[in-house]
């Protein structure tokens, strides 16, 4: 139960999808200039996150290692992820349909999404638990949806600022983004006082 | 279908006008990730470039025979397998580099470059302008992968190449550790941003810097090649304003004339027509 809190908590906090690991920043710079569009595509990640790595879990350790075909996991995975956004999309729209108002367009986007496939393989990578990897892209997904709306806010406080011409548009954003960053690396030591 | 361009422009169009990362914004997670060193930023751009080749030239050798229909699903496997190659090679002869980017070669697979680029060009062109145009996006990149790669590990560590620079560590300059972190790493990315969009706008004279805000990133990548999706059906995002539904809104809905405006408005103005 420890190690699957420190991996969450180590995965929200310190290795942040975005923030330090770099993963899914096409959509953190894309999506962030309304919180609205920020909540709707930190939602369809923490989703598609938590079934593919429920699907692409097993599919390696029982499928692909058993029969020494481990380095397939590229193209098995991308496929899988790709069938799982289009199967969640249509059953969403049709149970859901408020949750597919929300996340709706933001699916198809994610299969091009490196976060998800970046989480999948790190989670074999790292030689997870089960319950340990659900952990991981859990906090992965939480992380994401922190960074999101940290940054979300940090743009709409943005629009009223002055700034150099020079500067406009993307540029300042990702200046942005990087003193986001830095506020990221204050929590290095959060997990040794937690739980060491 | 597409404009006709001579082999001369599509191999230089991706260093200034449409580079794939600093205008286009496409491909910036591992951008940031393994730039930390001019080495490894290099590999990378490399490595994306003969991916994006060998990818332009079997979708354009393939684009005949993919139905229409399940041409994503196509693309991404053939992008996969190329890259579950490119990954052994790179552990046979370079272990060292495929030890320093990790899981960012396999990450190659979804970088929206490469998709993109088979979406927009090998798609509807020839083989041997596909692999032209796969070389020129690719040197635009690795152009940009190494510079970001430079400046970062000149200013974070004082070193090139592993070498050091002797005017940083013994004069009064320290290296400034960061900009071996993310935090500089976004910074210097922002800045090379904006030197590049000033440069673009200075030689071609224009900013297309809104690319970036519409919200169908993966595949509609320019100005040029919007014209190319507004032929094809769109897989995803924004579908034409004459299929409306199934949730999907079009770009002008969302952010009205925004991206249009600036440099378009002759295009715009037929649109808008033919939405009438």
């Amino acid at each position: 139960m420890k190690e699957i809190l420190i991996i969450l908590f180590s995965v929200i906090l310190i290795d942040n999808l975005v923030l330090s690991r770099f993963l899914g920043v096409c959509s953190f710079l894309g999506l962030t200039k309304s919180v609205k569009n920020a909540m709707g595509m930190s939602v369809a990640v923490i989703f598609v996150m938590l079934v593919a790595t429920a699907v692409t879990y097993p599919i390696y350790w029982q499928i692909l290692e058993p029969v020494k075909l481990g380095y397939l996991q590229t193209v098995v995975f991308i496929l899988v992820i790709a069938s799982v956004v289009q199967v969640l999309e249509a059953v969403i729209r049709k149970i859901v349909p408020p949750l597919y108002k929300a996340m709706g367009i933001f699916l198809p986007l994610i299969t091009t999404n490196c976060a998800i496939l970046g989480v999948m393989l790190i989670n074999i990578q790292e030689i997870y638990s089960f319950g340990g990897a659900m952990a991981s892209s859990l906090g992965a997904g939480v992380g994401y949806t922190l960074a999101m709306f940290l940054f979300a806010g940090v743009r709409e406080k943005m629009e009223k600022a002055d700034i150099p011409h020079f500067m406009e548009g993307l540029p300042a954003t990702l200046m942005a983004a990087s003193i986001v960053s830095v506020s990221f690396m204050g929590f290095k030591g959060v997990i040794e006082n937690l739980f060491g | 279908m597409a404009t006709k361009n001579s082999a001369g422009y599509e191999l230089t169009k991706g260093i200034i006008k449409e580079n794939p990362l600093l205008i286009l914004m496409l491909g910036t997670c591992p951008a940031l990730a393994v730039t930390t060193s001019a080495m490894n930023g290099l590999g990378m751009g490399v490595a994306t470039t003969a991916v994006l080749v060998l990818s332009n030239l079997v979708i354009s050798m393939l684009r005949k025979a993919i139905p229409d229909r399940i041409r994503i699903p196509a693309y991404i496997t053939i992008i996969a397998s190329l890259v579950t190659i490119l990954q052994f090679l790179l552990q046979a002869y370079v272990p060292a580099l495929n030890a320093s980017l990790g899981i960012f070669i396999p990450l190659i697979t979804v970088n929206c470059i490469i998709l993109g680029r088979a979406e927009a060009f090998a798609n509807s062109h020839g083989v041997f302008i596909s692999v032209i145009d796969g070389l020129g996006m690719g040197t635009g990149f690795t152009l940009a992968l190494f510079v970001i790669g430079s400046l970062r590990e000149i200013l974070g560590f004082g070193t090139f190449f592993d070498y050091p620079m002797p005017w940083i560590q013994e004069g009064g300059l320290q290296p400034m550790m960061i900009f071996g972190l993310p935090a500089g790493g976004f910074a210097i990315f922002g800045i090379m941003v904006a030197i590049t969009q000033k440069m673009n706008k200075r030689f071609y004279g224009r900013r297309p810097q809104k690319t970036m805000e519409r919200e169908h990133y993966p595949g509609s990548i320019s100005v040029r090649t919007d014209t190319i999706f507004e032929d094809t059906a769109v897989f995803d995002g924004p579908r034409p304003p004459r299929t409306p539904g199934r949730g999907a809104v079009p770009p002008a809905a969302t952010d009205p004339g925004a991206f249009v405006k600036e440099d378009e408005a002759e295009e715009n103005s037929t649109e808008s027509e033919a939405t009438k």
